[in-house]
């Protein structure tokens, strides 16, 4: 039986035969291959060839066949974009989004983990993290309905305010609350689901280190700065690497339910912009050029992310 | 299990305090709105008017529950829903295991390309305006398979797929296949059967998107009849367009605008935090098998 299994082996590994063998021998993995396969080349690789119309000037949408067909213009659409004002604009409030959500909504979880990896009730660690989780699950267009009405003018806020003493503010509507709103929200629902890989990391740390400490003399705040904190480190590294590669990656279906025209000024990142222009206004060509040029930057730091993390010898993405 | 061994001092016992402290905080933080939509979905439209609904529903009456599900489009658009996300999550289970099996088989001939061709698409997208034209010249716009297969797999969780494949001891795939069994009825009979956790894992990541998404159907679908409850929500919660989704208020004192939307927020929400303590488990599981093999 174990000879037999060793030729099973040899018989089916991909290192012997003809190439023409070894497709005979696949003929039933491509068999079911084939549907996937499809998918990818149909609504991956066919629009991406499709992303040549930002090439070219097409208004109305006559299939993809009048794609090839249609003149090419070259860069207009990109000197037209890069020299517009509100470029500006949109790159700014892109990278500012991000950057502050990161600044502030990255630490978060890290912190929650920490606080429970503190805890010693386990039935208490356990109900906050449900607790927590939690509304990681909720849709965003509840999320977002629930701060549209919360911050309305008669809103719970805006009554707990008034309660105070303050005046009502009609805070979505006031471009200087948008970011705040937008990221707290955002801490608010992630929060928890974050601090599970970093959960995850602790459980990795020798409890004889903290038993150590302890007999060393080291009070609770010591063993979390000296024995906690160097345990998830390597993590954290990785994760914040990682999320800078995603930095051009906006989360704008929130900021379309959230932003109205008065709030464009800080809300308006390029995302929403391409699906205004594209699929609002039907200026297919340019809105792809923007969409494109963006692309093309995030793609540039994704990879330098991965590289580094790679070459800090941890995981990486591929 | 790790503070056993640890002294308390004085210190220590600060500490301890202030961390439960804050975690209840943060509890109650997140907890308190969803409670307070719940309770003022339940309370008497003057009541909430006046503000005097804070810890507990003042009034309790189910009419605005009443007057949601009697709008024309609610409960249309929430059995859309329901389709949408069953036939999404069949088409996207199978279609991730069919992909991520062959790519799991160290023997698949052209495994190494195949697997760079399909992760190279987390990386290079191509963006919103070329796919819909896409989606649209292919005549899927206001069915349900605009909603359905442009992302019929999701890369990510297909890897998390194939690792878990990969895990499968290659001696079980074996002695099937010496027994007779060609690779299709190995991942039907064998492979499967064993496979259970990591379906349940997919099947509820799936689900979960497909419920609560709402962009698809923003862009693919303009027939009100279609909608998915999502879009629905929106226009009444978001845009505060209640009037116009036909809500019969009868002149009844206790239902106002603001009662109508808690209560399709608790609609639409509550099938999901009802499967919430599953999901909880499941997701977690995946998230760990995910993080092991990137």
């Amino acid at each position: 039986m174990a000879d037999s299994l060793t030729r099973a082996g040899s018989v089916r590994s991909s290192s012997s035969g003809s190439i023409r063998r070894k497709l005979h021998r696949s003929r039933y993995l491509y068999a079911m291959f084939a549907a996937p396969f499809l998918f990818y080349v149909l609504f991956e690789y066919a629009p991406m060839y499709g992303v040549l119309i930002a090439f070219k000037e097409i208004k109305v949408f006559r299939g993809l066949g009048a794609i090839l067909s249609a003149p090419g213009i070259g860069f207009k659409h990109f000197e037209q974009y890069l020299t517009d004002p509100y470029f500006w604009t949109l790159v700014r409030n892109t990278v500012l989004i991000q950057v502050l959500g990161l600044a502030i909504g990255f630490p978060a979880p890290i912190v929650l983990a920490m606080m429970l990896n503190e805890v010693r009730a386990v039935a208490f660690k356990r109900a906050i993290q449900s607790i927590t989780y939690m509304p990681h699950f909720i849709s965003l267009v509840v999320i977002c309905g629930m701060i549209v009405n919360f911050v309305s003018t008669d809103g719970v806020v805006n009554n707990f305010l008034a309660f105070l003493g303050f005046q009502r503010t009609a805070f979505l509507v006031r471009p200087g609350w948008f970011r705040p709103i937008y990221i707290a929200s955002d801490i608010w629902q992630h929060v928890g689901w974050g601090s599970i890989i970093y959960l995850a990391a602790l459980t990795n740390v020798d409890p004889q280190l903290y038993e150590a400490a302890s007999l060393d003399g080291a009070g609770r705040w010591r063993q979390l700065r000296h024995v906690t904190w160097p345990g998830i480190l390597p993590t954290v590294v990785i994760l914040f690497i990682l999320a800078l590669g995603r930095i051009m990656e906006v989360g704008y279906q929130k900021i379309i339910l959230l932003y109205t025209g008065a709030t464009y000024e800080t809300a308006d990142v390029i995302a929403t912009y391409v699906y205004r222009r594209g699929l609002i206004e039907s200026d297919f060509s340019y809105a792809t050029a923007v969409g494109l040029f963006t692309s093309v930057i995030g793609i540039a730091f994704v990879i330098s992310a991965n590289r580094i993390s790679r070459s800090l010898g941890e995981t990486s993405l591929w | 299990m790790v503070g056993i061994a640890r002294a308390t001092t004085p210190a220590d016992r600060v500490f301890d305090v202030c961390n439960t402290l804050l975690l209840l905080v943060l509890a109650f933080l997140t907890l308190y709105p969803l409670y307070y939509v719940g309770i003022v979905s339940l309370s008497h439209g003057h009541a909430v008017i006046r503000g005097e609904v804070t810890w507990w529903p003042v009034g309790i009456n189910l009419e605005s529950y009443r007057a949601v599900l009697e709008a024309p489009y609610v409960l249309g658009s929430f059995r859309n829903t329901v389709w949408y996300t069953f036939v999404g999550t069949a088409v996207n289970v199978s279609m991730s295991a069919l992909c991520a099996y062959p790519l799991a088989m160290k023997f698949f001939y052209g495994r190494r390309f195949l697997t760079g061709f399909v992760v190279a698409t987390m990386f290079f997208k191509s963006g919103l305006i070329p796919l819909y034209l896409m989606v649209r010249s292919l005549g899927m716009l206001d069915t349900i398979w605009a909603l359905v297969l442009p992302t019929a797999v999701v890369t990510y969780y297909m890897i998390i797929m194939r690792t878990f494949f990969q895990n499968i001891p290659e001696e079980l795939n074996d002695s099937a296949y010496l027994d007779g069994a060609n690779d299709i009825q190995i991942f039907l009979r064998v492979v499967l059967p064993i496979s259970t956790p990591i379906l349940a894992t997919m099947t509820l990541f799936y689900a979960v998107q497909h419920w609560n998404s709402f962009f698809p159907a923003l862009i693919y679908l303009s027939d009100r009849e279609r909608f998915p409850i999502q879009l629905i929500l929106r226009a009444m919660v978001i845009e505060g367009d209640v009037a116009n989704m036909q809500v019969e208020f009868q002149d009844d004192e206790r239902i106002v605008d603001t009662t109508v939307k808690y209560a399709i927020i608790m609609v639409s929400t509550v099938p999901i935090l009802l499967l919430y303590p599953f999901l909880q488990r499941y997701f977690v599981k995946g998230m760990m098998i995910g993080s092991l093999k990137g």
